[in-house]
């Protein structure tokens, strides 16, 4: 780190001081909070897109499959749930997925030929409609039980800081799975094959009840710190908001968000730590290698194809973390909340700024990046609010201009990628 | 007899006419998507929202036409405000070009490059569409809503199914047809065609016979204007405006042009009837149907539906991820990814 990155860093800071002394301190750690997730999620994208020069437009996908964990580790199991189609539900996963592993095994091991074709499309269709048979059933059954509080399996009842973990697992898990296949592709193909499943994913997550309540979204997720309500029954808390001359409210607020923002600053610098020992290993110069020159890298007898599905699933895992972590500060997995603009092109606006290939690079570029999404919508209001202001109380013209005001930070984080791709093409903090 | 005859009805009316105007929709979205990727080498994400702001000049151009009483009678008044919304996104177009991507294409930069930027044209295009129209839904066909309508179709024929084209579908059909047989007049009779042609499949020797690239790239663009416009104004005649899904429709687009071949015009326009009919059949209830083929004893009890309608984006992608596995270079031979 040289005096210029710090320099940067310091800046970021100082903004978020500012808002604090201009705003309130709660907006303040909010801020810090979201931009602390948002540097993980631009590192997980930089550790595909900046060492191996992997064109993935599906971190969306790999961010929901985290919130998906959270519920899954944290929630109450439904016992109810569980008797009334439990069992039949996981049999017909496996039977789905044995008839994949069945179908690429039938496809890999014949001949090619109309044969291979004929048992394939038997073996997929029969797989489908038996897979059905045990599925529906199953998940109506489920869906029934007390479908406006549950209506879903529920999770494990265990600790939510687990999810975090388990998150970067099942992260990984899908990240092999799309891997495996799509990273045969190149450049632009890839980008929208991944855009493409991360689609799919949210879909997924969307409709299918049983496992995520889907639109419904699961609420009152545990948390890893304390409530505030207990805080401010507590005889500490009641003593020491005078002294500090805050409201007991303000200050239990202010204490949970603190603490969620001490835990993710773990996670990052656990995260920066790994990243930054990687990028320096061997390991780190085979990445740019291969990143650099292809060709060259595989005569030299790297193998290209097993190194770029090894940083996919890595990355996707680092932004399975984040999605977990998410979710946990949100208390609620809502799946209509998963939008491309936001999760997957916002990161990479992130990224690009920040500098692809430098992880100082990419968590400033986290920090920059979130704390304009949020603070250009009071800015451009006040914007407006100061071009409008001759214009006549109540002018349909002012009211619609005041209230597209929100709109502003997406032309915002337009006009900052052209600019920062244009005249500064390496970023903030350039890579090596 | 009778059953079977209803049987075609039910298929076409809920399979075949919304398949057939959807994927007319989606063809001419493809065919916009493959032309920039033939000519100027990059997927162009911005395209969706390139969409929504032809359709949203369409669309204020159409309310005013409304409030100074000028319209079509039965037909769309949007049918003219559409040349002005292509003239206006022709501008847009030509605009972010001469502003962002020129420099990189002076540059001979990576294709990666263009494509990012267009992640960042695509930005600011949903922002400022948003900032202009809202983010709302907003219906804007007028005129006659049918043209033929299921009760006066069962009242005439004398058949217990019902059968329906609306104007919109009809509009989208007519307007795709004269679309595409002029595009391809375009590239196979005129000299701008052939050199736009020439430059898709050897940009170094194109330019080397003395072809101006740049006006290739900007009637390229203008092309592309006309297209994409012209499809989101069918678009939101048939089922309605609303930034967001113009956004979404990026997916099926982008899906159709690949199972065709990127940069193949005729491909892209069979992938938009591919990723149609399988997106609406797949998802479509044959009860009613086999309920006529079928004999008593073998009448289905259940929807006889293969997925649910929440999953016809899926679809659309799950086509694109097994064509780009098993055929990279999509059903009409593209280019090689």
């Amino acid at each position: 780190m040289n005096p210029k990155n710090l320099a940067l860093f310091a800046v970021v800071f100082a903004m978020l001081v500012l808002v604090g002394l201009l705003q309130s301190w709660t907006v303040a750690l909010t801020i810090l909070n979201l931009c602390l997730i948002s540097a993980i999620m631009s590192l997980g994208v930089n550790v595909q897109w900046g060492y191996a020069g992997l064109f993935n437009f599906g971190a969306m996908g790999f961010v929901a499959l985290g919130g998906v964990a959270a519920v899954i580790v944290s929630m109450p199991p439904v016992g109810e749930a569980w008797a009334a189609g439990g069992v039949r539900v996981t049999a017909a996963l496996l039977v789905g997925a044995g008839t994949i592993v069945g179908s690429i095994y039938t496809w890999k091991s014949l001949q090619p030929g109309r044969k291979r074709w004929m048992i394939l499309i038997g073996m997929a269709g029969t797989g489908f409609f038996l897979f059905r048979f045990l599925f529906d059933p199953a998940v109506a059954a489920i869906e029934n039980v007390n479908p406006a509080a549950t209506g879903y399996l529920g999770g494990l009842g265990l600790p939510i800081l687990l999810a975090w973990p388990v998150g970067g697992l099942l992260a990984a898990g899908a990240a092999w799975v799309v891997g495996k296949t799509a990273l045969g592709l190149r450049s632009d193909y890839l980008a929208i094959a991944t855009f493409g499943i991360s689609e799919i994913i949210i879909v997924v997550i969307k409709n299918e009840d049983w496992l995520t309540r889907g639109v419904k979204n699961v609420i009152g997720l545990p948390r890893p710190v304390a409530y505030e309500v207990d805080l401010q029954k507590t005889d500490a808390f009641l003593t020491w908001a005078p002294r500090l001359g805050m409201d007991p409210v303000e200050l239990s607020s202010i204490f949970v968000k603190l603490s969620y923002a001490i835990l993710f600053t773990l996670v990052l610098v656990v995260i920066v730590w790994l990243s930054q020992k990687a990028l320096a290993s061997p390991w780190g110069r085979m990445m740019r290698a291969i990143r650099d020159n292809e060709t060259a890298a595989g005569a030299m007898g790297k193998n290209v194809t097993a190194r770029h599905l090894q940083v996919f699933i890595l990355g996707s895992a680092i932004c399975g973390v984040a999605g977990a972590m998410l979710t946990t500060l949100d208390g609620q997995l809502t799946p209509g909340s998963y939008q491309p603009l936001r999760f997957t092109f916002l990161i990479w606006v992130m990224v690009i700024v920040g500098g692809s290939g430098n992880n100082w690079g990419s968590i400033l570029g986290g920090f920059v990046i979130w704390f304009l999404w949020v603070e250009v919508e009071p800015v451009g209001r006040w914007l407006m609010d100061t071009v409008t202001a001759d214009l006549p109380e109540g002018s349909a013209l002012r009211l619609h201009l005041v209230n597209a005001a929100a709109h502003m930070r997406l032309v915002v984080m337009g006009v900052i990628l052209l600019l920062v791709l244009r005249f500064f093409p390496r970023g903030l903090i350039p890579g090596k | 007899m009778e059953d079977l005859l209803n049987a075609v009805i039910v298929l076409c009316n809920f399979v075949m006419i919304p398949a057939i105007a959807y994927g007319s929709q989606l063809a001419l979205g493809a065919l916009g998507v493959t032309l920039v990727y033939g000519v100027l080498r990059f997927s162009n994400f911005a395209h969706g929202d390139t969409m929504a702001f032809g359709t949203m000049i369409t669309i204020l151009v159409t309310r005013w036409l409304q409030s100074v009483g000028l319209t079509l009678g039965s037909l769309p008044t949007a049918l003219i405000g559409l040349p002005i919304g292509i003239a206006a996104t022709a501008v847009l177009l030509l605009g972010t070009d001469r502003v962002v991507y020129r420099f990189y294409r002076l540059r001979k930069s990576d294709p990666i490059i263009f494509t990012i930027s267009s992640v960042g044209v695509m930005f600011v295009l949903n922002g400022l569409v948003r900032l202009v129209i809202g983010p709302e839904h907003q219906r804007f066909s007028d005129g006659a809503r049918f043209v033929i309508r299921a009760r006066e179709f069962k009242e005439i024929t004398g058949f217990s199914e019902g059968f329906s084209i609306n104007v919109p579908q009809s509009i989208t059909v007519i307007l795709t047809l004269i679309a595409v047989a002029s595009l391809f007049w375009f590239m196979k009779q005129t000299r701008t065609g052939k050199s736009m042609r020439a430059l898709a499949d050897n940009e170094d020797l194109a330019t080397l016979c003395g072809i101006n690239a740049e006006r290739v790239v900007a009637i390229t663009w203008i092309i592309a204007a006309a297209l994409t416009t012209t499809a989101g104004v069918l678009y939101g005649l048939d089922k309605g405006f609303k930034p967001f899904t113009y956004f979404q429709l990026l997916l099926p687009i982008f899906a159709a042009a690949i199972v065709g071949g990127l940069g193949n015009p005729l491909g892209a326009i069979a992938g938009g009837f591919i990723i149609s009919f399988s997106e609406i059949s797949i998802t479509y209830a044959f009860k009613k149907f086999l309920g006529y083929v079928l004999p008593q004893s073998l009448q289905p009890e259940h929807l006889v539906q293969l997925l649910s309608t929440d999953y016809k984006l899926a679809v659309s992608f799950a086509i694109l991820v097994l064509v780009l596995l098993f055929k990279p270079t999509g059903i009409f031979r593209g280019r090689a990814p």
